[in-house]
C-alpha cells in the first residue's frame, strides 16, 4: 500500500497513528477519524450539487438549441455561485396558519435524506464511507425519508396547491417504492449480500447483464421517486403552481431545489453502483484510486440519460402513472424475482455435474439469466399487445354531424 | 461493526447540519419585512375560501394502504435473499410461495378495483 495507488487509506492510517502516538485512546481516535470521513463525504455530496446544477442547465440549454449559462466563468461554470448568493439574501415568507415546526423541518429533511445515501456508496475498493452489512435496506429506508419531506412540506404549508402536491406524493412517490424495492431484491439475491461494496465485489459480470429488467425497473421507479419530469406530478407547474413547494421562499425553496438535483445524481450513482459494477474496471486491483474514475464515468453516463429523459418526455397523467406502477412494474418485478430465484438455485444444484471451468461459471450463469430475462420480455410484449388491441376496440361508430342529402333520382339515371 | 454505525450516526448529524445551518444563517441576514398581505396563503390572486385541510379523494388513501401491505411484506424478503446461497430448494420454494401470496394479493386488489383511478 503506498500513497500513489491508495491515498485515502494511506492518509487515514498515518493520521490514526499520529493521534495514537499523542497518547489518545483508540476509541477517541476512531471517533475523530470517522468524523473527518463523514464530514468529507457529506461535503463532497453537497458540493457536487453546485456542479450538477450547472451541468444540467447546460445540457438542458444545448438540447433545446440554446446556449445555457455562459456568462460567469468559462462556459458559465460558476453560474451557480451568483445564484446561491442571490437566494441567500432573499426573505423568508411564512404563510399564515402554517405549521411552523413541520414547515421548517421539511426542506432540511428532503436534502438530508438524499445526502444520507452517500454514506454507503463505494467510490473505490477502499474508499467507502462505511460498509454496513444491511446497506441496501439502509438505502431503501433513507429513500423513504425523502418522500416524507415532500409530504410534510405539502401538508404544513396551509395551501391547497401544496396539499394537492402532497396527496400526489402519497400516491406516486410512495407507490413507486414497491417496484424499486423488488428490483433491488434481485441484485441482493444474485450477490448474496446486502452490503453495497460487497455487491460491487460480486459483480464479476455486471448485474445489468444478468438482469436487465431489474435494472430498468430500478432506474424507472427511482426516477419516479425523484419527482422530476416526466414524473413531476408533485410540482406540475401548469396544474399546481409549484406543488408542494408553492409557499416556500428564499433558501428554504433553494434547499428543495438542491435536494431534487442531488437526488437525480444520486440515483445515477446508485444505478451505476448496483447494476453497472460501480468502481469495477481494468487495473483497479493494482491501483484502487482508479476505481473513482470508473465510478464517475459510469455515473455521469447514467446521469446523462436521466437528464435526457427529463428533457424529452412530456408529463404523465396520474392514472397513467399509477397504472404503470401497479399493473405493469409491480407484477413484472414479482415474476422476475420468482423466476430468478428458482433459476439461480437450480443452476447451483446442477452445477457439480456440469464440469465447467472455474472461470466460465459466472459467464454461464449470466447467460442463463440473460436468456430468462429475454424470455420474460417476449412474454410481456405479447401480453401487452393483446391488452392494446382490447383497449383500442371501437365501441360505437361516430355519429355524423350532418347527413348528406339523398341525390335526386333524375341525376342518377 | 459498531464503528460502521458510529459513522452513520456522525453522518446523520453532519447531514442535518448541511442544509440546516445555511437556512439559519440566511434567516439572520435576509430582510424581515412581513405584513399581513404578504403572508397570505397564495391562491392565484384570490383570497382562500374555507379550510385548507379539506376532504380528499379516497383513492390516495387506498393507494397508501396498498403500499403499506406490500412494503411490510417486502422487508421480510431481504433476509431470504441474503441467505440465498445456503438455502435448500425447500427454503427457496418457501420464499417463492411467500412471493406468490403477494402476487395473489396484488391480483385481488386489482380485481376489487382498488388500483383503478376512477
Amino acid at each position: 500500500m503506498n500513497f500513489i495507488s491508495d491515498p485515502i487509506t494511506f492518509i487515514a492510517n498515518w493520521l490514526g497513528n499520529l493521534l495514537l502516538s499523542w497518547g489518545l485512546s483508540q476509541t477517541f481516535v476512531t471517533v475523530i477519524l470517522k468524523f473527518i470521513g463523514a464530514g468529507l463525504v457529506g461535503t463532497f455530496g453537497f458540493a457536487l450539487v453546485i456542479f450538477t446544477i450547472w451541468l444540467e442547465r447546460k445540457l438542458y440549454g444545448r438540447i433545446q438549441d440554446r446556449l445555457g449559462p455562459n456568462r460567469v466563468g468559462p462556459w458559465g461554470i460558476f453560474q451557480t455561485f451568483p445564484d446561491m448568493i442571490k437566494i441567500f439574501t432573499k426573505e423568508y415568507i411564512t404563510p399564515v396558519g402554517a405549521d411552523k415546526v413541520v414547515y421548517n423541518l421539511a426542506p432540511i429533511l428532503s436534502v438530508s435524506a438524499v445526502l444520507l445515501t452517500w454514506a454507503v456508496i463505494p467510490f473505490a475498493p477502499t474508499i467507502v464511507g462505511t460498509e454496513v452489512n444491511v446497506g441496501v435496506l439502509y438505502l431503501v429506508a433513507v429513500g423513504a425519508i425523502g418522500a416524507l419531506g415532500i409530504i410534510l412540506a405539502g401538508w404544513s404549508s396551509n395551501n391547497k396547491y401544496s396539499l394537492l402536491g402532497a396527496f400526489r406524493a402519497v400516491a406516486q412517490v410512495v407507490s413507486y417504492e414497491v417496484p424499486m424495492v423488488l428490483a433491488l431484491l434481485v441484485p441482493v439475491l444474485l450477490g448474496r449480500s446486502m452490503g453495497v461494496n460487497s455487491l460491487v465485489n460480486a459483480q464479476s459480470v455486471w448485474f445489468i447483464v444478468l438482469s436487465p429488467i431489474a435494472a430498468l425497473i430500478f432506474f424507472t421507479s427511482s426516477m419516479a421517486e425523484t419527482g422530476r419530469a416526466p414524473f413531476d406530478l408533485l410540482e406540475a407547474e401548469s396544474e399546481l403552481v409549484a406543488g408542494y413547494q408553492t409557499e416556500y421562499s428564499g433558501l428554504k425553496f433553494g434547499m428543495f431545489y438542491v435536494g431534487e438535483f442531488l437526488h437525480a445524481f444520486t440515483i445515477s450513482a446508485l444505478t451505476a453502483t448496483i447494476f453497472f459494477g460501480g468502481w469495477r474496471g481494468p487495473w483497479t486491483e493494482q491501483v484502487p484510486i482508479l476505481g473513482v474514475a470508473w465510478f464517475f464515468i459510469k455515473t455521469f453516463i447514467v446521469y446523462f440519460v436521466v437528464v435526457l429523459i427529463r428533457i424529452s418526455m412530456p408529463r404523465l397523467r396520474i392514472d397513467q402513472m399509477l397504472n404503470f406502477n401497479w399493473k405493469f412494474l409491480t407484477p413484472l418485478a414479482l415474476v422476475l424475482l420468482v423466476l430468478t430465484a428458482v433459476l439461480d438455485k437450480a443452476f447451483y444444484l446442477v452445477l457439480p455435474s456440469l464440469n465447467l471451468l472455474e472461470a466460465a461459471i459466472p459467464w454461464v450463469r449470466a447467460g442463463m439469466h440473460l436468456l430468462l430475462n429475454l424470455f420474460i420480455v417476449i412474454i410481456t410484449v405479447q401480453l401487452l399487445k393483446s391488452y392494446k388491441i382490447k383497449s383500442v376496440q371501437v365501441v360505437a361508430k361516430p355519429k355524423p354531424i350532418a347527413v348528406a342529402p339523398e341525390p335526386p333520382a333524375s341525376v342518377i339515371s | 461493526m459498531q464503528s460502521d454505525w458510529l459513522f452513520i450516526g456522525l453522518f446523520l448529524l453532519i447531514v442535518a447540519l448541511f442544509p440546516g445551518a445555511p437556512i439559519f444563517l440566511a434567516g439572520l441576514i435576509s430582510p424581515h419585512r412581513s405584513n399581513t398581505q404578504k403572508s397570505q396563503t397564495y391562491e392565484c390572486g384570490l383570497e382562500t375560501v374555507g379550510d385548507t385541510w379539506v376532504q380528499f379523494r379516497v383513492q390516495y388513501y387506498i393507494f397508501a394502504l396498498t403500499f403499506l401491505v406490500f412494503d411490510v411484506e417486502l422487508v421480510f424478503l431481504f433476509p431470504w435473499a441474503v441467505a440465498f446461497g445456503q438455502l435448500s430448494m425447500f427454503g427457496v420454494l418457501s420464499g417463492v410461495i411467500f412471493i406468490l401470496i403477494l402476487f395473489v394479493e396484488l391480483l385481488a386488489a386489482w380485481r376489487k378495483g382498488v388500483l383503478e383511478w376512477a
